[in-house]
C-alpha cells in the first residue's frame, strides 16, 4: 500500500473526490505494475474461489472434506429454522464455519488476509450479496475496500498470528469485512474506517492458541465471530456511531498488544486453549500413530 | 518496512489449511520443479523446525510433493499428490529432522531425475505463502520467485557477466535485481537475474551458447 495511514487516505479521498475502491485500485496498479482490468479479473477469481468454498462446505454430499477436529458446524447452523440471532447473522456465521471446514479439509480457499482467517470476508460478502442482490462488480469494489484496511494493518502492525495473535488474523479479517460491508451498504469512506476501528477494538487482545497446532479449533468459531462482529460494527457505523479512538491508533494499539503477548499465546500451541487437558488429549490421540523424534 | 500488495492481503488463492505450512511449502516444491525441468525418479524431503513437528497435520507433505509434481498452491490435485506421484513412478520419502535451522519452516529436497541427475535444494517458507530457496546444489542463493528469473551456471571468469547482460539488454529487458554467487574464485558461479519483462526463448538460446555458460534456465514469476 502506497498510503501510510487511514488519515492520509481520507485526506486524499476528500481532496480528489476519489471513491475509496478506486483509490485502492489505483494504488495497487502503481504498486504492482498491473492494469486495473488484470486486478479486477484476479478479484473476480477470488470471489469465485470464496463462494465455491462456502458452497462446498455446505454441500452434504461432500463428506470427504472435513477437518481432523472440527465437524459440519456450518451445515448444522444452516439447518436451524427461525434462528434466535436472525437470518443474516446465522447465515454469515454458517458461511464462515463452512469455509473454515473446507480450509481444514485441504480444499481451496482464499487467504484473506490469512488461511486461519479465511472464513470472515467471504461470509460477510456472500451474506450481503444475497441480502442486497449485489453485482460482481460491486463485490469487487468491496474487496478493494477491504484491501485498504488489510494493507494498512499489514504495513503498520502485523497480520500474522505468530507475531500478533488471533487479533492480527481474525481481527484484521473482521475489520476488513466491516469496512467492505459499510461500503457495500452505501457508507462513506469515513464510516468504513470507523467500522474497521470498532471491529478491531472488539477483538483486541485475542490470543492465538490452536489445538494441536491445527488451523481448526478455536479458529473456525472465531471466524464465525469475526464475521458477525463485522456486521455489527458495520451496522453501528452506518447508524452514525463513531469509534472513539481513530483507526490508525487502534492499529497501533493492536501492534503493541501483540508485542506484549507471550510467545505461548502466539500460534505455538503452548498456551491458552491449546494447553487445556482436553486439547492435550486431542493432540495425543491425533498424533499417536505418527513418528516422533 | 514490509512490502505487501493486494495479492498478499486478499490471497493467495490456495489449498488449505495454512499459508506457510501448505501454500509456502507447495511453492518451494513448485519452484524446484521448474528449475529441474525433468521428470523425477525419486525425491526425499528432510523437514526441519515447525515443518518437522506439524507436517502431517498441515498437509505439508502433500503440498511439497504436489509442488514438485508441478502443482501450484491452488491446485486441487495437491490432496492426491501421493497417489499421483506413485502412479507416475516417483518414489518419495519424508524425514523429520531435529537439527536446528535458521528459519523454523525449512525443508531440504534431494531429488534424482529419471536420467540419473541429482539435485539438492533448501527452501524456507517465510510466511503468507511466500518462500525462498536459500541453497541449490550446495551453493548459497536467495531466490523468491517474485520476478521472471534467469538462473545461469557459468565459469567465474572476467567478462562473463558482461556477456550475459549484453544478451539481456539486446532484448530490451530491464533487470530488476541481480545476484551472483560462486563456490570459490575461478570455479563455478551461479547468476540469479530478476527481470520485469518476459524473456523470449531466443534470448535463452543465445545465453546457453556463450562459452563458459554450462546451464541456463528461466523460472517464470510465481507470485501474482
Amino acid at each position: 500500500m502506497i498510503y501510510h495511514s487511514a488519515k492520509d487516505i481520507l485526506q486524499h479521498c476528500q481532496e480528489t473526490n476519489l471513491p475509496l475502491h478506486q483509490l485502492s485500485l489505483d494504488a495497487e496498479c502503481q504498486l504492482t505494475g498491473k492494469s486495473s482490468e488484470e486486478i479486477r479479473l484476479y478479484l473476480s477469481d477470488v470471489l469465485t474461489a470464496m463462494f465455491e468454498a462456502i458452497e462446498l462446505g455446505l454441500n452434504t454430499a461432500h463428506t470427504e472434506i472435513k477437518g481432523k477436529i472440527i465437524g459440519d458446524d456450518g451445515i448444522k447452523l444452516a439447518r436451524r429454522e427461525a434462528p434466535i440471532c436472525g437470518e443474516t447473522i446465522a447465515k454469515a456465521a454458517s458461511y464462515a464455519l463452512s469455509t473454515m471446514k473446507v480450509n481444514a479439509g485441504m480444499g481451496r480457499i482464499v487467504a484473506s488476509p490469512t488461511a486461519g482467517s479465511c472464513g470472515v470476508l467471504p461470509a460477510v460478502l456472500k451474506t450481503l450479496s444475497e441480502q442486497r442482490a449485489l453485482s460482481e462488480d460491486q463485490l469487487i469494489d468491496g474487496l478493494l475496500v477491504a484491501n485498504v484496511i488489510g494493507s494498512l494493518v499489514a504495513r503498520n502492525a502485523t497480520i500474522s498470528g505468530a507475531e500478533g495473535g488471533c487479533q492480527a488474523e481474525v481481527g484484521t479479517a473482521s475489520a476488513m469485512a466491516a469496512g467492505a460491508a459499510v461500503y457495500l451498504a452505501g457508507g462513506t469512506a469515513d464510516q468504513v474506517f470507523h467500522a474497521g476501528a470498532m471491529a478491531f477494538k472488539n477483538l483486541l487482545g485475542l490470543v492465538c492458541d490452536p489445538i494441536a497446532g491445527l488451523v481448526e479449533s478455536p479458529c473456525a468459531k472465531r471466524n464465525a465471530m469475526g464475521a458477525t462482529n463485522a456486521l455489527l460494527c458495520a451496522e453501528m457505523s452506518l447508524a452514525g456511531i463513531e469509534s472513539i479512538v481513530p483507526f490508525d491508533e487502534v492499529v497501533e494499539a493492536m501492534r503493541r498488544v501483540g508485542q506484549a503477548m507471550p510467545v505461548a499465546l502466539r500460534e505455538t500451541a503452548l498456551g491458552g486453549l491449546a494447553a487445556t487437558p482436553t486439547a492435550i488429549q486431542i493432540t495425543t490421540d491425533l498424533f499417536k500413530t505418527s513418528s516422533t523424534f | 518496512m514490509k512490502s505487501y500488495t493486494l495479492f498478499d492481503i486478499i490471497g493467495p488463492i490456495m489449498i488449505g489449511p495454512s499459508s506457510s505450512h501448505t501454500a509456502g511449502a507447495c511453492r518451494i516444491g513448485y519452484t524446484l520443479h521448474h528449475i529441474i525441468k525433468a521428470p523425477l525418479k525419486s525425491v526425499v524431503f528432510t523437514l526441519y523446525g515447525s515443518f518437522a513437528k506439524t507436517y502431517v497435520g498441515h498437509g505439508t507433505d502433500l503440498a511439497l510433493l504436489g509442488g514438485i509434481l508441478g502443482f501450484k498452491p491452488d491446485d486441487k490435485r495437491i490432496v492426491s499428490a501421493k497417489e499421483i506421484a506413485s502412479d507416475s513412478g516417483l518414489s518419495f520419502d519424508f524425514k523429520p529432522s531435529a537439527e536446528e535451522t535458521r528459519h523454523p519452516n525449512t525443508v531440504k529436497i534431494n531429488a534424482v531425475t529419471k536420467a540419473g541427475q541429482s539435485w539438492e535444494a533448501i527452501g524456507e517458507s517465510i510466511g503468507g505463502g511466500k518462500m525462498q530457496l536459500i541453497q541449490i546444489n550446495g551453493i548459497d542463493i536467495q531466490f523468491t520467485g517474485a520476478y521472471n528469473t534467469l538462473i545461469t551456471h557459468h565459469k567465474d571468469t572476467p567478462g562473463m557477466l558482461a556477456q550475459i547482460t549484453a544478451v539481456i539488454s539486446k532484448h530490451a529487458i530491464n533487470i530488476a535485481n541481480m545476484k551472483l554467487y560462486r563456490e570459490s574464485r575461478g570455479l563455478k558461479a551461479i547468476g540469479i537475474i530478476e527481470m520485469d519483462e518476459d524473456i523470449p526463448e531466443s534470448a535463452i538460446e543465445q545465453l546457453a551458447i556463450i562459452d563458459g555458460v554450462s546451464y541456463v534456465t528461466l523460472i517464470e514469476r510465481i507470485y501474482e
